[in-house]
C-alpha cells in the first residue's frame, strides 16, 4: 500500500514531500547489498593472487587485498577482516565510499584481462561487516604509556590517528566542532552508500578499543585552541577537513535557494524524515566532484523532476569517477559539460541560471559568446571546499596545512593529515593512511623522547 | 557428417556415447528417458544374486568435491549394486531392448565367487536378449567387504577363473570392468584376456574420503558422525583413467584387447581423447548425474565437428590414434629443448608465473620496472611451471630451440634425437650406435 505524499515531482519550488515514504525509503537503501557467503566465495575465487600486487600498491592504505581474499575464499571472512582493519581500521567505511574503480579494481589485473576486476571493495565489504554485525573489535591496547595526545576532528583522518595512538597505549582526547563524530562520513556521504546508521556504529565500534574519549562540539578556534591542547598534551594531531566553502563568482549568487552542496547533504543525513526535506523542481548542481554526484542524485532520488550537473571544463577532467558519473546519469541527472554559470536569476527566489560555454585552451579556461538558461529554483554549489580556521602559526602551502614526512606540520608536535592538510587525494581512505601514519610517527616520537 | 556409429566387441550402437552402470541406469524409467535424449547405450546397473534385496544407506550415499562455484569437481558414492528385486530388473530389460532395438543395453553382474551363482544369473540375464554383460570387478566398496567387485578385480586369479565362468555358461559378449585400485593396471586387464573377455572397461570408481566435518570430525558422506571410505568418479579422476587406458592399449599382451574407457567423461573432448588412447567407445555418469542425460547432445554435435574437421569419417579413424605416442620416460628426446615465452601484449602483469617461478623453481624469469615479466634463457629449463599458473591462455608458450642452436642455459647445441638410454650419465647405457 503505498501513501500518498503530499507534493509531487512537479510541484514548483523548493519543498518537501515530493514522493511517498515507499519511495524514499527505496531509494536511499542500501544501494550495493553486503554479499552472502557464496557470491564471496565465487567473487573470491576470482582472485589469482598476484605477485606483489597492484591493487596494494594502488589502495592508499595498502591492505593486503589477495590475503584477505584468500581467507574469504577458504571460508574465514573474520581473519580477512583483521587484515583488512590492520591496515584500515576504517575498512568497513571505505569498502562503501571507495571509488574503487579509480583505486585496486581499476589496478586489478583481471580488469586488463577482461574488463572485469575482482569485486575488491564488495568483498571487503563482506569481510569488515560480517566481523562488525558479531559485535567483535580486533584489537587491544598495548599497557597504557601515560602519554596524552589531542586529535582534532574526528573524522576519517583523525578516528585512524586516534585508534592506532589508542592501540598503542596512549590516551587520547578526540575533539569534533559537531554534535557527532564521523566527519564526513556521518555528514558529508551520500545516504545510500552508508544506508542504517552505517558511521555511527562503525564510530562506536572503533571506540571500543578504548582509550579514546570523544568531545564533541568542540571546535578549533571556539571552544579549544591549538596553543591550550599544545600545553596539555604530549602530541596534536589536526584533522579538521575542510571547512570553507569556495564562491561561485556569480552574479546572483546570493539569491534564495542557492546553496552549498555539502550542507544540503549534511541536512539529508542527519534527517530523521526524508519527506520532511524540501528540494526544488529543477535543480541545478554547479561543480564536477563526487559532492556534485552526490547533491544531484541524492535530489533526484528525493524526488527533483530535473536535475543537472554543471561542469566548467571537460568531462573526463571530472574529479568523479566515470562511475559515479554514469550513477548519476542511469539515475535521471543530466551532465553538462564545458559550460559556467555567469549569473543566478530570479526575483526573491532562484528563477534560472544563465550559462555560457566554455573554451579550455592554453590561458586558460575561457567563458565564450555562446550562453543558454537552465530553469531552476534550486542552485547546489559543489565546487570544492577550502581550509578554515586553523591557526595561522601553521604554515600553508596551496591553501593546506604544510606537512612533511607523516604528516609533521612547521610547528613541533603537531601533525595534520586527511583533506586539511597537503598532500594526497582529498578520499576517505588517503586520509585514514595519513592519520595512521601520523599516529605511528607520534608514537615513534614519544617513544624516543 | 562423420558418422558416430559404433560397433564395440559387435554391439552396435548410433554413437559411442553409453551410460555406465551406476544410479542413471537402474530402471527402465530412466533408461527409456536416456535413450529419448539420444544415448548410444546404457550398461545396467549391477545386478546382484536372486534373494533378499540389497539394503542401502538410508543417509546421504554421495560426497562431493567442490570448485568454488560448486561445480561439482569430483563425487563419490557409498551406494551399492542394485537394491531392486532381480526379477523387475531383468523384466525391464527384456522390455526396453524390445523397445529400443538400435540401442546398445549391457547389463552388468556381481555375483559370489563361485561358478553356480554366475550360471544362474547368466542364463536369466541371456532371456532378455540384452547385447553383453559387463562384469563388476571394480566397485571398492560394500560389495568387497563381501569378497566381490574390486575384492575379485584386485587379484588377476579370480578375474581369470570368473570370466572363464563367463564365457563357459553364456553366449553373450563379455566385459570385465576393472577397478583402478591396484598397482598395475596391465595385470587385471591381462588375467581377463586369459578368461575370454571380449573387452575391459576402466576404470571403476577410485577409493576415497571426500572430505572430513571439521566441526564433527566425520568422513563425508557421514552416515550419523562416521564414515566409510567410497569410490571417486567425476573429472578429477580422468588423468588417472587416461593412463591406465593407455596403458592397456600399448601393452603388448592387451594391444588387441578392446577398451570401453570411463573416468571423468564430461564433454565431447574427454571423449575424444579416451578413443585417441584406444577407448572403443566411452562411459559416462558422472557429467549425466550433475547436468541431466541432455548432456549428450553436446558431446555427439562435439565429437561429430571434431571428426569433421579432422577429415576423419568415422571414430574408427580416432580410435588410438594417440597410443603410438605413449611411451616411457627413457624413450624421450632429451635434446627436445625450449624455452618458455611470454607474450608481453597478452600479460596481465598478476606475476604469477614470476612468483612460481622464483619462489618453488628456477628463478628463470625476471620482473622488470613496470611489471615486465621476462624469461632468462639461461636459467629455464622450460619445466612448464609458468605456463600451467599463467592465468591467460596461450600468453606463455614453449618455443623449440631449432636443430644446431644453442642452449644459453647448459652451453650445449642441439642435438639430434637421443634418450635415456645412450645418454653419457647412464650407467646402464647401451653403447650409441
Amino acid at each position: 500500500m503505498t501513501t500518498a505524499a503530499p507534493n509531487s515531482p512537479l510541484s514548483p519550488g523548493i519543498v518537501a514531500g515530493r514522493l511517498p515514504a515507499e519511495a524514499l525509503a527505496e531509494n536511499f537503501g542500501d544501494i550495493a547489498p553486503v554479499m552472502d557467503m557464496h557470491e564471496a566465495r565465487v567473487a573470491a575465487d576470482r582472485c589469482y593472487f598476484c605477485h606483489d600486487a597492484p591493487c596494494v600498491t594502488a589502495c592508499p592504505t595498502a591492505i593486503d587485498i589477495p590475503l584477505f581474499i584468500r581467507q574469504i575464499a577458504t571460508g574465514t571472512p573474520e581473519v580477512a577482516a583483521r587484515t583488512i582493519l590492520s591496515q584500515n581500521i576504517l575498512g568497513g567505511m571505505c569498502a562503501r565510499v571507495c571509488p574503487t574503480e579509480t583505486l585496486c579494481e581499476e589496478a586489478c589485473v583481471r580488469e586488463a584481462a577482461e574488463g572485469k576486476p575482482v569485486e575488491i571493495g564488495r568483498l571487503q565489504r563482506f569481510a569488515t561487516d560480517t566481523l562488525m554485525e558479531a559485535g567483535v573489535h580486533p584489537f587491544t591496547r598495548a599497557a597504557p604509556t601515560g602519554r596524552r595526545i589531542a586529535v582534532v576532528g574526528a573524522g576519517p583522518a583523525g578516528l585512524a590517528c586516534a585508534h592506532r595512538l589508542a592501540m598503542k597505549g596512549h590516551e587520547v582526547a578526540l575533539y569534533d566542532a559537531r554534535p557527532k563524530a564521523g566527519g564526513l562520513n556521518e555528514y558529508g556521504i551520500a545516504a545510500y552508500k552508508v544506508a542504517g546508521g552505517f558511521a555511527a556504529a562503525e564510530v562506536e565500534w572503533l571506540l571500543q578499543i578504548g582509550g579514546i574519549t570523544l568531545h564533541p562540539g568542540r571546535a578549533l578556534g571556539r571552544e579549544i585552541t591549538l596553543e591550550g591542547l599544545r600545553a596539555g598534551h604530549d602530541a596534536v594531531f589536526l584533522g579538521v577537513g575542510l571547512q570553507g566553502v569556495n564562491a561561485l563568482r556569480a552574479e546572483g549568487e546570493a539569491i534564495e535557494g542557492v546553496r552549498d552542496a555539502v550542507a544540503f547533504i549534511a541536512d539529508l543525513r542527519q534527517a530523521a524524515d526524508l519527506g520532511a526535506l524540501p528540494v526544488g523542481r529543477d535543480v541545478v548542481v554547479i561543480g564536477g566532484g563526487m559532492t556534485a554526484v552526490d547533491a544531484a542524485v541524492q535530489s533526484k532520488l528525493l524526488g527533483a523532476e530535473t536535475v543537472t550537473i554543471l561542469y566548467r571544463r571537460g568531462q573526463e577532467r571530472m574529479s568523479a569517477s566515470r562511475d559515479e558519473q554514469e550513477h548519476a546519469t542511469a539515475s535521471g541527472v543530466r551532465i553538462i559539460c564545458n559550460a559556467a554559470p555567469v549569473a543566478i536569476r530570479g526575483a526573491g527566489t532562484v528563477r534560472e541560471v544563465v550559462c555560457a560555454y566554455t573554451t579550455e585552451g592554453a590561458d586558460g579556461l575561457k567563458l565564450g559568446p555562446e550562453t543558454f538558461t537552465l530553469r531552476a529554483d534550486q542552485v547546489f554549489k559543489a565546487i570544492g571546499q577550502q581550509l578554515a580556521g586553523v591557526p595561522g602559526v601553521l604554515a600553508l602551502t596551496g591553501g593546506k596545512i604544510a606537512v612533511t614526512g607523516a604528516g609533521r606540520t612547521s610547528v613541533p608536535g603537531v601533525w595534520a593529515g586527511g583533506d586539511c592538510a597537503a598532500g594526497g587525494e582529498d578520499l576517505t581512505v588517503t586520509a585514514v593512511a595519513e592519520g595512521r601514519d601520523a599516529a605511528e610517527d607520534i608514537h615513534a616520537q614519544l617513544a624516543g623522547a | 557428417m562423420a558418422n558416430l556409429a559404433t560397433s564395440f566387441i559387435g554391439i552396435k550402437s548410433p554413437n559411442p556415447f553409453w551410460l555406465a552402470s551406476a544410479p542413471p541406469t537402474d530402471k527402465e524409467y530412466n533408461v527409456v528417458r536416456a535413450y529419448k535424449a539420444g544415448w548410444g547405450g546404457v550398461v545396467w546397473k549391477t545386478l546382484g544374486l536372486d534373494g533378499p534385496p540389497i539394503v542401502n544407506v538410508n543417509g546421504p550415499r554421495y560426497g562431493a568435491v567442490w570448485g568454488a562455484d560448486r561445480r561439482l569437481l569430483a563425487m563419490n558414492n557409498i551406494e551399492l549394486i542394485t537394491d531392486r528385486p532381480l526379477e523387475v530388473n531383468l523384466r525391464e530389460i527384456k522390455q526396453v531392448k524390445r523397445d529400443w532395438p538400435d540401442r546398445a543395453l549391457v547389463v552388468s553382474l556381481m555375483v559370489p565367487c563361485d561358478e553356480e551363482s554366475w550360471q544362474t544369473i547368466l542364463k536369466r540375464v541371456e532371456e532378455t536378449d540384452c547385447d553383453g554383460v559387463e562384469l563388476n570387478f571394480g566397485c571398492p566398496h560394500g560389495m568387497s567387504e563381501r569378497g566381490m567387485g574390486s575384492a575379485v578385480g584386485q587379484v588377476p586369479e579370480y578375474i581369470e577363473m570368473v570370466t572363464r565362468w563367463v564365457k563357459k555358461h553364456s553366449r553373450m559378449p563379455c566385459i570385465v570392468k576393472l577397478t583402478p585400485n591396484i598397482a598395475d593396471i596391465r595385470r587385471p586387464a591381462e588375467a581377463a584376456l586369459r578368461g575370454g573377455a571380449d573387452a575391459v572397461s576402466l576404470i571403476n570408481t577410485v577409493s576415497s574420503i571426500t572430505s572430513v566435518d571439521l566441526d564433527s570430525f566425520s568422513p563425508e558422506p557421514s552416515i550419523g558422525g562416521k564414515g566409510a571410505h567410497g569410490g571417486l568418479c567425476g573429472p578429477a579422476v580422468k588423468p588417472i583413467a587416461l593412463n591406465m587406458v593407455a596403458e592397456i592399449a600399448r601393452n603388448p599382451e592387451t594391444r588387441d584387447l578392446p577398451v570401453s574407457g570411463i573416468g571423468g567423461v564430461t564433454t565431447w573432448r574427454d571423449a575424444a581423447e579416451f578413443m585417441a588412447l584406444g577407448a572403443g567407445n566411452v562411459q559416462v555418469c558422472t557429467a549425466a548425474m550433475t547436468y541431466g542425460f541432455r548432456i549428450v547432445q553436446e558431446m555427439i554435435s562435439g565429437l561429430s565437428q571434431y571428426l569433421d574437421d579432422k577429415g576423419m569419417s568415422g571414430v574408427d579413424q580416432l580410435i588410438g590414434r594417440a597410443v603410438p605416442n605413449v611411451t616411457d620416460w627413457q624413450y624421450l628426446n632429451l635434446n627436445y629443448v625450449t624455452k618458455a615465452q611470454i607474450d608481453q601484449d597478452a600479460c596481465i602483469k598478476c606475476g604469477r608465473c614470476y612468483a612460481a617461478c622464483e619462489d618453488t623453481s628456477h628463478q628463470a624469469i625476471a620482473m622488470k620496472p613496470g611489471r615486465v615479466f621476462e624469461v632468462i634463457d639461461a636459467e629455464c629449463v622450460a619445466c612448464n611451471l609458468c605456463v600451467n599458473v599463467c592465468p591467460v591462455e596461450n600468453c606463455i608458450t614453449m618455443k623449440e630451440l631449432p636443430l644446431g642452436a644453442t642452449d644459453p642455459r647448459t652451453g650445449a647445441v642441439v642435438g639430434p634425437y637421443a634418450n635415456w638410454t645412450t645418454h653419457l650419465n647412464n650407467p646402464m647405457a647401451k653403447a650409441a650406435e
